[in-house]
């Protein structure tokens, strides 16, 4: 693998304006990514996802070097129907269209940083890679208090004119004071094994209110990785939705720092697994200074060999009291040979605080299900409705009824 | 402050800080195989015991000290502790008690043991250990008029060589982890349990460890099999005299409970923690772990631990027979600069096996604590359940309190429940007790022994009170 990071490295500089110290920081995480590999199971957070495994034996031998001199074309049949919104599209991690038509030209600002490479705080060799091969990147910034009057949906569309078999994206976020987004992440994939490697980081000011929805729904082969950073300040609240269902392997990663007094954050997770699907969401949670809340609730559905993981991590540092902590995962097996692994984790370092985190997991009552056939329901039906009932309590702590409705009919969970 | 005011000081503070001066016999320094010969030596041990220890001893020396863990501690170089110490009356073993070293019978007076009376008065039989040899066994004759050996280890080596063959690593094997590794090849002496079928064990079976030459690492080995249909409950205590060194502790205690037996393992460990900055103290890794190999076994852990710098246990089960139950209920308590990373593993291998888990953790000064367990419920385990509650109560905002548990199934037809839960003591509590007339200290005492109050309900009746007392004392000055 050394020979073709290094072939490919070479190649994907060439074709990039960069200065010499761009450079040699692109080189310096290469060499961290060549010396660690991919993470193995060895390694606490990825104990029970072996990515280094599951690459070798899904996609074999990768390659890294996309041409991103062409442009591709961009299929508008994949852009969501019944609701207006901005676009960003990335087609085989080629960043497409940029389209803010809804809102105020002046108020968004679209900041190319490519130039000048910020390094990931809290990095593992995944954002060593990510930061070795990114060739563009974006930086958003919504003014000091402006709201998006639309959503903005992030389209990830792979197709069989791929490059190579790992992409690298890069996105970054600043909301100014008092401002809000709505994002939705969108995978559409129709290429096959391929590594996408997606890393975003989320700066919000005083009072901003970021609302992330991650919606990977439709079947493909691909194996994603993706990292949010999401940094708050005081009074500013995050909400972030994770649809996890689609790909083969799916891992992911929130990441929050809860830097200002009240801030708040919200992650949400279903996992709708099936056929030896294996997906995983690991949230950390760092409560950093006092009056900080987090919620936390992640729910999953498991058939056919599936896997589901969840690691939950609260964080209180010292300085954190009066922190509010919860953390709630349950799953359904339905499947003798699915599976279900959990980690939820308290740290905590500060007295006055409420945290408490909770972990289920079985099959679907019995009594339950014999309680709606004699109602009069077949056993296939009782059972869905059950399934349905299960996943709608997380949807519904969606805040965004719009965006409710829009997932709601995407996964067809009926009221 | 003078030194010598300052150790009458330390000894103040420390119920049970003081040691007795008996002549030891001890092996040279140092860790190497002709130590290893030179206790097999000394304790008359058959070929097939040197060669345990000496495979034990082969795979010792690939393995590499473990690092995962929460509290950190400093490198503890092996070559540097004596393996072997007894006392030097012990050379020929009295037959009786009263032909016992009199300093010996003092210090377990002043442990709260007299040997006699107790022997006499509660029933129940004492099987002391004193700086790894066992020294007097009481209540043997009515014991073996049922049949049950209760023996020093070394001794069942020598007259049941085919229980202990068959037994001993069979659930700690000597390929295992670094210090339960450690244990086998160098274990001195511990207790030795057999329940023959169909028998209740008539009486609590006890051991009072201590450890007392310094320089000198603890290593028993404890074994207990209760064969089918019977029924054991043993009860382990601790306190040890305070050492400025930290002194290292790494027991084991292999639990096998055949079919429809029970065995109650029970534990109040309060070794000494070290003075208030932290300095000194004992290190407690103990390896300990129970099999139900039978249908319908039961193995129950309950610990209640207050003492040791820092304590790193997982009692765990492993349930292999099916329809057997595994329970583990602890009381951790940390004070000053005590670390404990405790916790238990339930493997589910059996149908129709139960497990449940209450761990209670109460950190205050500048300790750390954390609960780390796992549940595992594997492929075939079809039917089983587990059951998790854990709490943490945390005084003060210098410790901290963590929870790190693990939970895997793998199996559709089961259900694994896990709540955690972190808090302190509310404001309103300690007002309301505190208007009743109790002092703070009294207040915080009763309320945590309220919260504590599941666990410390599992514990036979002679040690609930003792635990009860000490929850108290290892808190003291820990409010206000």
């Amino acid at each position: 693998m050394k020979e073709q990071l290094q072939k490919d490295f070479d190649n994907s500089i060439k074709n990039l304006s960069l200065s010499q110290k761009d450079i040699e920081i692109k080189k310096f995480c290469l060499d961290n990514f060549i010396n660690k590999g991919f993470p193995n199971k060895k390694e606490e957070d990825w104990k029970f996802s072996d990515l280094n495994q599951i690459i070798k034996n899904n996609i074999g031998e990768l390659s890294f070097y996309n041409d991103q001199t062409s442009t591709n074309k961009v299929d508008t049949s994949v852009f969501v129907d019944g609701l207006e919104h901005n676009k960003i599209v990335f087609i085989n991690g080629r960043i497409e269209k940029i389209d803010f038509e809804y809102e105020k030209k002046d108020q968004i600002e679209i900041i190319d940083q490519s130039e000048t490479i910020n390094e990931f705080k809290n990095s593992n060799s995944l954002s060593d890679l990510n930061n070795a091969f990114t060739n563009k990147c974006f930086k958003i910034l919504v003014k000091k208090g402006y709201q998006l009057v639309k959503p903005l949906i992030i389209y990830h569309t792979t197709n069989s004119k791929i490059w190579s078999k790992n992409i690298n994206l890069r996105l970054n976020f600043e909301l100014d004071k008092d401002s809000s987004l709505r994002l939705i992440d969108l995978f559409n994939d129709t290429s096959e094994k391929n590594f996408l490697n997606i890393f975003y980081n989320f700066e919000l000011k005083e009072n901003a209110v970021l609302k992330n929805y991650k919606v990977d729904k439709f079947e493909n082969k691909n194996i994603k990785y993706s990292f949010n950073n999401i940094d708050q300040d005081k009074n500013s609240i995050s909400e972030t939705f994770i649809l996890s269902s689609g790909s083969n392997f799916s891992k992911n990663e929130i990441n929050c720092n809860l830097n200002g007094v009240y801030a708040s954050a919200f992650v949400n997770g279903v996992f709708s697994l099936n056929n030896r699907k294996h997906h995983e969401i690991r949230s950390i949670i760092n409560h950093l200074t006092e009056n900080t809340k987090s919620y936390q609730l992640i729910k999953s559905v498991l058939e056919q060999s599936s896997k589901a993981v969840y690691q939950g991590k609260i964080f209180v540092n010292s300085d954190a009291q009066k922190t509010d902590g919860y953390q709630l995962s349950k799953a359904i097996l339905l499947n003798k040979e699915s599976e279900f692994n959990a980690k939820p984790e308290l740290e905590i370092y500060a007295d006055d605080v409420k945290c408490s985190h909770g972990s289920a997991s079985g099959s679907l009552n019995e009594d339950s299900i014999f309680y709606l056939m004699s109602r009069g329901l077949s056993y296939q039906q009782s059972r869905e409705l059950l399934i349905n009932g299960f996943l709608l309590d997380v949807v519904e702590k969606i805040t965004d009824s719009e965006i409710k409705n829009l997932i709601k009919n995407m996964i067809g969970i009926k009221e | 402050m003078d030194n010598r005011q300052k150790e009458i000081n330390n000894l103040k503070d420390y119920k049970y800080g003081f040691s007795t001066d008996i002549e030891n016999i001890q092996a040279p320094k140092g860790l190497n195989e002709d130590v290893i010969k030179f206790i097999s030596n000394i304790k008359k041990e058959p070929a097939w015991m040197l060669e345990f220890r000496l495979k034990a001893f082969e795979r010792f020396k690939v393995l590499k000290e473990p690092d995962w863990q929460k509290p950190k501690f400093p490198k503890i170089d092996y070559q540097d502790l004596y393996y072997y110490s007894a006392p030097k009356s012990m050379k020929d073993k009295p037959k009786s008690l009263d032909e016992l070293d009199p300093k010996l019978l003092e210090t377990y007076k002043k442990l709260g043991i007299p040997l006699q009376e107790q022997a006499r008065l509660n029933g129940i039989a004492v099987d002391a250990v004193f700086d790894s040899v066992s020294v007097a066994t009481t209540f043997k004759d009515e014991l073996t008029k049922q049949g049950i050996i209760f023996c020093p280890i070394s001794e069942a080596i020598q007259n049941h060589p085919e229980l202990v063959k068959k037994y001993l690593g069979s659930v700690i094997p000597t390929s295992d982890h670094f210090f339960a590794t450690l244990n086998s090849a160098v274990f001195t002496d511990g207790s030795f349990v057999y329940i023959p079928e169909g028998v209740r064990c008539p009486m609590e079976l006890s051991t009072y460890f201590r450890i007392n030459a310094s320089n000198t690492g603890q290593f028993e080995r404890t074994l207990i099999i209760a064969d089918k249909g019977s029924y054991v409950s043993y009860l382990e205590g601790c306190t040890a005299p305070m050492r400025d060194e930290n002194q290292l502790h790494a027991a084991n205690v292999e639990l096998i409970a055949l079919d429809d037996a029970e065995i109650k393992y029970s534990t109040v460990q309060n070794w000494y923690p070290g003075d208030q900055d932290g300095k000194g103290g004992i290190y407690n890794f103990v390896t300990k772990r129970g099999l139900c190999k039978g249908k319908n076994s039961k193995i129950s852990w309950t610990q209640v631990e207050t003492g040791s710098a820092i304590t790193w246990k997982y009692p765990s089960c492993i349930l292999k027979g099916d329809n057997s139950v595994g329970e583990f209920y602890s009381i951790a308590i940390t004070n000053n600069h005590q670390k404990a990373d405790t916790g238990t593993k339930m493997i589910h291998l059996g149908k129709n096996t139960k497990s449940k888990i209450i761990s209670k953790g109460i950190s205050a000064g500048c300790s750390d604590m954390t609960y780390r367990g796992l549940v595992d419920i594997s492929s075939k385990a079809k039917n089983s359940t587990n059951y998790t509650q854990c709490d943490s109560l945390l005084m003060g905002n210098k410790c901290g309190a963590h929870t790190v548990p693990y939970i895997k199934n793998k199996n559709s037809e089961s259900n694994i429940a896990h709540e955690a839960t972190t808090s302190k003591i509310s404001e309103e509590q300690l007002h309301y007790c505190q208007q009743r007339g109790l002092n703070p200290e009294e207040a915080v005492g009763l309320i945590v022994n309220g919260f504590c109050k599941e666990v410390l309900q599992q514990l036979p009746m002679e040690f609930a009170v003792e635990a009860q007392k000490l929850v108290g004392i290892s808190l003291e000055g820990s409010v206000g």
